[in-house]
């Protein structure tokens, strides 16, 4: 990083020359984190690769023997049979299967299901995927609106009951996991006081259903999501909640808020345009962490709520050891999780323009 | 608050400096009250599950007349779907739990401490690359990956399971105490350090390391609830095989058996959810007196 800032330096002079030109893409902010979010990728990639390809009894070598010791096939065939299952050529040199394995990936082919052939993984990916991006996303905007705004109201009425009420309530949400938190709504409000309906809850949308983009569909999705929705905004709510509030009270000591009041502004500016947004500003990167771990969290949220998503999918996968789906959700979930903080990040680059030049 | 709670120096027999370290210790252990509580609810929880056992065996006959028996004097929890004692399951369950989240919390801790001072401390390139592993390394939806690697490499034993999360917990540990260590790094003290010319190795572990001892005893406290959500987590589903009755088992066996469908195993599913949840929440909230007590600044009478 050093060189090409140095590369930059000297080539100030002559404005137009390309290596000036390639000195100010490398030190873009957004350029870098988007290095690193395709460094993450090919990093992930290539260790589910020798999980997969290379390591001693690994699935690709358990599935062929499987097909020779109990259906007698000759090896070859066999090969050939997991080679089209997983979307690699056995007979090539490793790493040429690895790069192979690499442009099947770019190009969106995961392989099939070992379980049910016939199925591709992207056929499973497109038709979960979206269900777990819409609650997993919604949760995550609805918890984060409700954190700020509480965060804020408890650092203006600090030591109030409303305050304390809420720091306690917050700390003890917080600190049971997630999936128990779904395990109590279903055993409370589904079983033992039968206020919800967990069963017709259950999916990502009633089975009648044609999805489509009118308001019956909408609300049916909104009722299956809900209880998902309600179990992630209610875990990370505290975090946001408690976060907000500690750095509204250190933005509320600096001068410029001072100053603000001295202008006599008004005080419904100074707490949106001043302290708001300021202390909003380090919650970002702290999403990058919480979208991960929400998403964690919904593999075993989903699994509770029998609700449609990838999750519930990935951990039916992972339990009858699928290892092609097991392979390409975990993929594409992390993939969503590197977008999702790559967005986060320009997002972040955007609202608080310091951050890019403190990078460098 | 620092000045009433600093024990004036004296030159006393060790015996009786001693008795003054632990009568410090106490006090500010219970200088926060909640910090307190849950400092001896953790401690609770510890003898419950080691010393408990010896007292109350773990009950494995199977009678099918006492199938969720809602609690009595003979089982203060109730009964579970083979009519045996929960509360029997929850003293001897509580063990395996603490060990697996005290062992990942170590391990985690460890790497946090090690590479994340060095990487705040030294800087340079170092910091580059130990930076650059750890936001990828955190980037990683951390337990789907646990559950991936779970389903490839079986595990079979609760150490094994310890091991492998405590070798993927660190990153987010250690994005915290390398902040301290940047800020610590510009004080006074280090900077008199370095200009003493104490070498990198004595300014890291006589200097540094003491004073970030509160955030290294509060990222482990944290690595903690990690493991137990994680263990919990994986067992749930199924993916560590089961042997002897522990909380996450018998929440993972009530789901499997369908106990959270009836009026009366309401017990059987509530008393591990609740037993995990108070582990939890005690843990994080003894952090707040640990903090205090791990202070060096606050511990004169040593």
């Amino acid at each position: 990083m050093a060189t090409a800032a140095d590369v930059s330096n000297v080539s100030t002079g002559r404005i137009s020359s390309p290596l000036s030109i390639l000195g100010a893409i490398w030190g873009s902010y957004f350029f870098r984190k988007f290095l690193r979010a395709l460094a993450t990728i090919f990093i992930v990639t290539t260790i589910i690769f020798f999980l997969v390809r290379l390591l001693p009894g690994n699935p690709i070598e358990i599935y062929v023997n499987q097909l020779v010791v109990t259906y007698g096939l000759p090896v070859h065939e066999a090969k050939d049979q997991a080679a089209a299952l997983f979307a690699i050529d056995l007979e090539q040199p490793v790493i040429l299967q690895y790069f192979s394995y690499l442009q099947n990936l770019a190009r969106g082919n995961f392989g099939q299901s070992v379980l049910s052939p016939g199925t591709t993984v992207t056929e499973v990916i497109l038709r979960f995927l979206p269900w777990t991006l819409f609650s997993v996303g919604l949760g995550l905007l609805i918890s984060f609106t409700i954190g700020v705004l509480f965060g804020v109201i408890m650092a203006y009425r600090r030591d109030s009951y409303l305050d304390h009420g809420l720091t306690v309530l917050s700390s003890v949400i917080s600190s049971v996991p997630d999936f128990l938190i779904g395990l109590l709504i279903v055993v409370w409000l589904g079983v033992q006081w039968k206020i919800l309906p967990i069963a017709a809850m259950r999916g990502a949308y009633s089975s009648g259903m044609v999805p489509g983009l009118n308001l019956e569909f909408f609300l049916d999705a909104f009722f299956h999501g809900a209880l998902p929705i309600s179990t992630y905004v209610l875990t990370s709510v505290g975090f946001w909640m408690l976060s907000m509030k500690s750095n509204t009270i250190s933005t509320l000591g600096e001068d410029y808020v001072t100053i603000a009041k001295a202008r006599g502004l008004k005080e419904w500016r100074i707490t949106t345009a001043y302290v708001g947004r300021n202390a909003i500003l380090p919650l970002f990167t702290i999403l990058t962490i919480r979208i991960g771990f929400v998403v964690g969290g919904s593999l075993l949220v989903e699994q509770i709520f029998e609700y449609g998503g990838i999750g519930r999918m990935l951990g039916q996968a992972i339990n009858q050891r699928d290892y092609t789906l097991m392979q390409g959700i975990f993929l594409i979930i992390t993939f969503s999780v590197i977008f999702a903080n790559f967005f986060a990040d320009v997002l972040y680059g955007w609202l608080d323009p310091r951050i890019k030049l403190q990078d460098n | 608050m620092t000045a009433q709670l600093v024990e004036d120096q004296q030159t006393d027999s060790i015996l009786v400096s001693a008795w003054k370290g632990f009568r410090t210790f106490v006090r500010l252990l219970a200088y926060n009250r909640v910090g307190f509580v849950g400092f001896l609810v953790v401690i609770f929880m510890i003898l419950l599950s080691y010393a408990g056992p010896l007292f109350i065996e773990l009950d494995t006959k199977t009678k099918i007349d006492r199938i969720y028996i809602t609690p009595t004097l003979e089982h203060p929890l109730g009964t579970d779907h083979q009519g045996r004692d929960i509360w029997s399951q929850i003293v001897n369950g509580g063990k395996d739990v603490i060990y697996v989240a005290f062992l990942a919390a170590l391990i985690s801790t460890v790497i946090a401490v090690v590479f994340g001072t060095l990487s705040g401390f030294i800087g340079g390139w170092m910091d580059s690359a130990i930076m650059s592993v750890t936001d990828i390394i955190l980037t990683i939806p951390q337990f789907p990956l646990l559950a991936v690697l779970a389903a490839f490499i079986s595990l079979n034993s609760l150490t094994l399971l310890g091991i492998l999360m405590g070798l993927l917990n660190w990153p987010t540990l250690l994005r915290a105490l390398r902040a301290q260590a940047l800020s610590l790094k510009q004080r006074d003290f280090i900077e008199a350090a370095r200009a003493l010319d104490l070498g990198v190795w004595h300014i890291v572990l006589r200097e540094l390391v003491p004073n970030m001892m509160p955030y290294i005893v509060v990222s482990f406290a944290l690595g903690m609830t990690f493991a137990v959500y994680q263990q919990a987590g994986l067992v749930f589903l199924g993916l560590v095989p089961i042997s002897a009755g522990n909380w996450s088992v018998m929440i993972q066996l009530a789901w499997v058996r369908g106990a959270i469908f009836y009026k009366d195993s309401v017990w059987y599913i509530m008393a591990p959810i609740v037993a995990i949840a108070i582990l939890q929440l005690a843990i994080i909230s003894m952090t707040r007196s640990l903090e205090l007590v791990f202070n060096p600044r606050l511990r004169a009478s040593e």
